[in-house]
């Protein structure tokens, strides 16, 4: 029986959980038009590699990873081409992005596609190759590319493996949906990524709210896969407080949880990696919680990536409310999309679309009373309320000393804030400014470094120069003394002979010139 | 015997602090208290001054001027020692610290002036202190005005980013919160019997 | 017979104080002498390094050097804000807003050379304090994007004026969230000033 610790902090926020009928799965109609955009994950944007009015087939690649910590692209059904531009994408910014539109053709045609027979046959390399291939990234809402998160196995050896099914955050049910449902699939995952990282044991991690869910799990797993449960709190499902709470051991600070030996995966992810390998098929579709009062037919559905928001809110029946909102995430963590035209991506885990009532729009923000809630909150067991003040003040150097880097954006200190301080704005806003003001820093010192190599190359230029003439100089007083005569002189008489001479050869008759 | 200088050094840090109950040396804590790192400097250096003008003083006092009779030139005589001690501290710390001495600046040949050096000489002697005694009380001093002048740079320094309504930032916050702490140092009058 | 003459004794005593410390003082100051400025070293490290002579000096190191010897801080429009912010720190000053005769805060440039009417004079690449300009004579000029920090100095030597400044970040890539305003907005007042 596994010892179960506790974290710090954390919140219970109403989990609102049954609205979305976890456990129930539809698959979407396939949509007219899909937008695939080049970024859906953590890294450098993928690059597109057909051109306007190619047709393309399902699970054809697209676009095609640009670095290694890049992922590819793949057509989700077969259609044509029409446009590669900018479109609104679902970012917190609102800003548009490099996306391929794909009109669909209706008949879901797709390129053959084959897996390996006996994955325990090939090196973890070739498998990690294909799962690259295959464009899988973590579909718990981070998005890093799995194949350099596999890669991890290269830092030290890896005991254990957890598939973090816990999903904490209020509202989502995707992974609770897709564990119920498809079970032996991920536990079949679950071994191949523990072949590849070389993992001795597999931890299948489920909050105790999800009682159907665990069962199933239990049900698959079978004798040597243990499946953990424990008490819910938000945010349990972060990956170090996950670590902390099966383990007891906590991921060092900057490091990553392969530095203790564990890799953390999501369901998702497990099953797309299972697809990967022993399909081929590349990464396609996922499953995504639509959910809110605004929506008259709530679920989970499986939709293809690129799926316009706007689509999928049709088909949960949505009723927008007098100021609409669709948060793309969930209420902790999620942002609200600029435009309905966004598409869904990697990442998507749920559409929330909620009424007024259900989740008021911020109230504004009042003066910091420092009543210390956000403190007690807090998972990472950091000081808000410093980090609040070192922020509004910019403190590069407090702020780094308060660990600013360490903080998981969860939102539990602005959810507890009796003053409704939207404490992780100032945190994000903080980062970029701290990261920018090293990158600054960096230049300038190379800026700095240029300029004085520069100034001693100008300096040792002009000193050679100087040189030369020096000894030009020695060499012509040398010459002189050495002939005799006065080398001025000497020029002044050649030219006046040279003159001399032309006068004589002018005078000559019969020359008109 | 060691009880009677363990109280007197009690007594110096925290029953008469010099800084929030005898009020002396107010022009260097609020002045450098800006930042913890310059307040931390500035204590260092008044500690230095402070013990070895305590002592200096001593000597001078006992075998300098009461041999001559001439206890009267103490004031003035304690002055030029505080003042070399001082010019010999600024030396050091130049060559130790160009940060520390830009910093700390018009306020380190300023020491001279602090009225908390010249007071802890002149009580000395109005105390009788023996030599042992001398030091211990010179070292309580420092250390009093070294706690409070850290105490304060640490609030100073959480003052300015704090919410402040206009009319009271910058000095005026200074000086309540200074007040606030002198009301709280005064709560340990009575601990030891003066 | 110093006891019958307590003016020579005074005297005396005090000469001799004088003398003895006159020396002290004047050993101390050949043996802690100080060589150079690491000040300025420590100022040039915060300020950007543009070398583009806004502030009226020609480079940030004459400027770091004049800091130190007591000039503003606020003179640095490519430093803004934050260097102003960081100087302050440093040195224990009082921030002053940016002296708006030496330039205003602008965002991030670099320069950019359009190829298609660039004749080859070198005049750009004599001009680059930092070397970011590729090229030479007759040949095609190109600014390095990463190396360049949008000084300016190369805009005014072109004879066919075929260098634009443009914004170095822009687009998703370089999005980041923002400081939420720091008025509440509750009472008119902070609504007004917002």
């Amino acid at each position: 029986m596994r010892v179960i610790h506790d974290i710090p902090g954390g919140i219970h926020p109403p989990e609102r959980k049954a609205l979305s009928r976890p456990g129930q799965l539809r698959e979407l109609p396939l949509p007219n038009r899909l937008v695939l955009p080049m970024r859906q994950h953590i890294g450098a944007p993928a690059s597109p590699i057909v051109k306007e009015g190619d047709r393309v087939l399902g699970g054809q690649c697209i676009a095609e990873a640009t670095t290694s910590m890049s992922v590819a692209v793949h057509a989700p059904t077969s259609g044509t081409i029409v446009r590669i531009g900018a479109h609104p994408i679902a970012h917190a910014s609102g800003l548009d992005d490099l996306c391929i539109e794909l009109e669909t053709d209706g008949s879901d045609q797709w390129l053959s596609h084959s897996g390996v027979t006996d994955y325990r046959a090939q090196s973890p390399e070739t498998l990690m190759a294909h799962i690259q291939q295959a464009g899988t990234a973590g579909l718990g809402g981070a998005g890093f590319p799995t194949a350099v998160k596999l890669l991890a196995r290269e830092r030290g050896p890896i005991e254990t493996l957890i598939i973090n099914g816990t999903e904490c955050e209020p509202y989502i049910t995707a992974d609770d949906t897709l564990m119920q449902c498809e079970a032996s699939a991920i536990i079949e995952g679950a071994q191949i990524l523990a072949y590849i990282v070389g993992a001795a044991n597999i931890v299948i991690a489920v909050e105790d709210n999800k009682p159907d869910a665990l069962a199933a799990m239990t049900a698959a797993a079978g004798a040597d896969i243990e499946v953990a449960t424990f008490p819910t709190k938000y945010p349990s499902g972060g990956e170090k407080q996950l670590i902390t709470i099966l383990t007891g051991k906590e991921v060092p600070r900057g490091g990553i949880p392969a530095d203790i030996g564990i890799v953390c995966q999501n369901p998702g992810t497990a099953v797309a990696v299972r697809d990967a390998i022993v399909h081929g098929k590349p990464l396609t579709h996922r499953v995504i919680t639509l959910t809110g009062e605004a929506l008259t037919s709530p679920g989970n559905v499986r939709a293809p990536l690129g799926t316009p928001v706007e689509t999928l809110m049709e088909f949960a029946g949505f009723q927008p409310p007098m100021h609409p909102r669709v948060i793309h995430g969930g209420p902790m963590m999620g942002f609200a999309l600029a435009s309905l035209a966004a598409p869904v991506i990697k990442t998507t885990n749920c559409l929330l679309a909620p009424t007024p009532d259900e989740l008021p729009l911020p109230q504004p923000a009042q003066a910091c009373i420092r009543c210390g809630l956000c403190a007690e909150a807090c998972p990472a067991s950091l000081l808000p309320q410093q980090l609040y003040w070192y922020a509004q003040a910019k403190d590069q150097q407090q702020l780094e000393k308060h660990h600013l880097f360490d903080c998981i954006e969860c939102g539990a200190c602005a959810w507890v804030c009796p003053s409704n301080i939207p404490l992780v704005q100032y945190y994000r806003a903080s980062k970029a400014y701290v990261v920018d003001a090293r990158q600054e820093k960096q230049r300038s010192e190379n800026a700095m470094h240029r300029f004085e190599a520069r100034q001693s190359r100008v300096a040792h230029e002009a000193q050679e120069r100087e040189a030369k003439r020096a000894e030009r100089k020695a060499a012509a007083a040398a010459k002189a003394a050495a002939s005799g005569e006065d080398p001025v002189q000497a020029a002044i008489a050649r030219a006046a002979a040279r003159k001399a001479a032309q006068a004589e050869t002018a005078d000559e008759p019969g020359d008109p010139s | 015997m060691f009880g009677d200088y363990a109280l007197l050094l009690v007594g110096a840090v925290l029953v008469n602090n010099f800084v929030l109950v005898q009020f002396l040396g107010l022009c260097p804590f609020m002045g450098v208290s800006n930042k913890l790192d310059t307040a931390v400097g500035m204590s260092a250096a008044t500690t230095f001054v402070l013990t070895l003008a305590s002592a200096c003083s001593y000597l001078t006092y006992h075998y300098l001027l009461l041999p001559l009779d001439l206890a009267y030139l103490r004031t003035i005589s304690f002055i030029l020692v505080i003042a070399v001690v001082v010019q010999f501290t600024e030396m050091v710390v130049r060559k130790t610290s160009p940060l520390l001495h830009r910093v700390l600046g018009v306020y380190l040949p300023l020491i001279t002036t602090n009225c908390a050096v010249l007071g802890v000489a002149l009580i000395n002697i109005n105390k009788a202190h023996n030599f042992i005694a001398t030091l211990f009380y010179g070292v309580g001093a420092a250390l009093g005005f070294s706690l409070v002048l850290v105490l304060f740079a640490a609030m100073r320094e959480r003052l300015v980013i704090a919410d402040v309504p206009e009319p009271f930032q910058g000095a005026a916050i200074g000086m309540i919160a200074a007040g606030l702490a002198s009301l709280a140092f005064m709560g340990f009058a009575g601990l030891v019997p003066s | 017979m110093l006891s019958n003459d307590p003016l020579l004794a005074a005297l005396l005593a005090l000469l001799s104080l004088g003398i003895i410390f006159g020396a002290l003082l004047g050993f101390a100051s050949v043996r802690f002498r100080a060589e150079g400025n690491p000040l300025a070293e420590q100022v040039n490290g915060i300020l950007p390094q543009t070398q583009c002579g806004q502030c009226g000096y020609p480079g940030c190191r004459p400027y770091a050097e004049a800091i130190v010897d007591g000039d503003a801080i606020n003179k640095c429009p490519p430093g803004g804000e934050d260097t102003i912010q960081a100087l302050a720190d440093l040195l224990d000053v009082e921030p002053l807003p940016l002296d708006a005769e030496h330039g205003v805060e602008k965002e991030k440039l670099v320069a950019y050379i359009r190829e298609a009417e660039c004749i080859g004079c070198t005049k750009c690449i004599q001009a680059c304090p930092v070397d970011a300009i590729l090229g030479a004579a007759k040949l095609m000029h190109t600014v390095i994007a990463d190396e360049c920090t949008g000084c300016d100095l190369c805009v005014e030597p072109c004879p066919v004026d075929c260098i634009d400044m443009i914004p170095r970040h822009s687009g998703i890539a370089h999005w980041h969230w923002q400081l939420p305003s720091k008025t509440t907005g509750i009472i008119a007042s902070d609504r007004a000033a917002a």
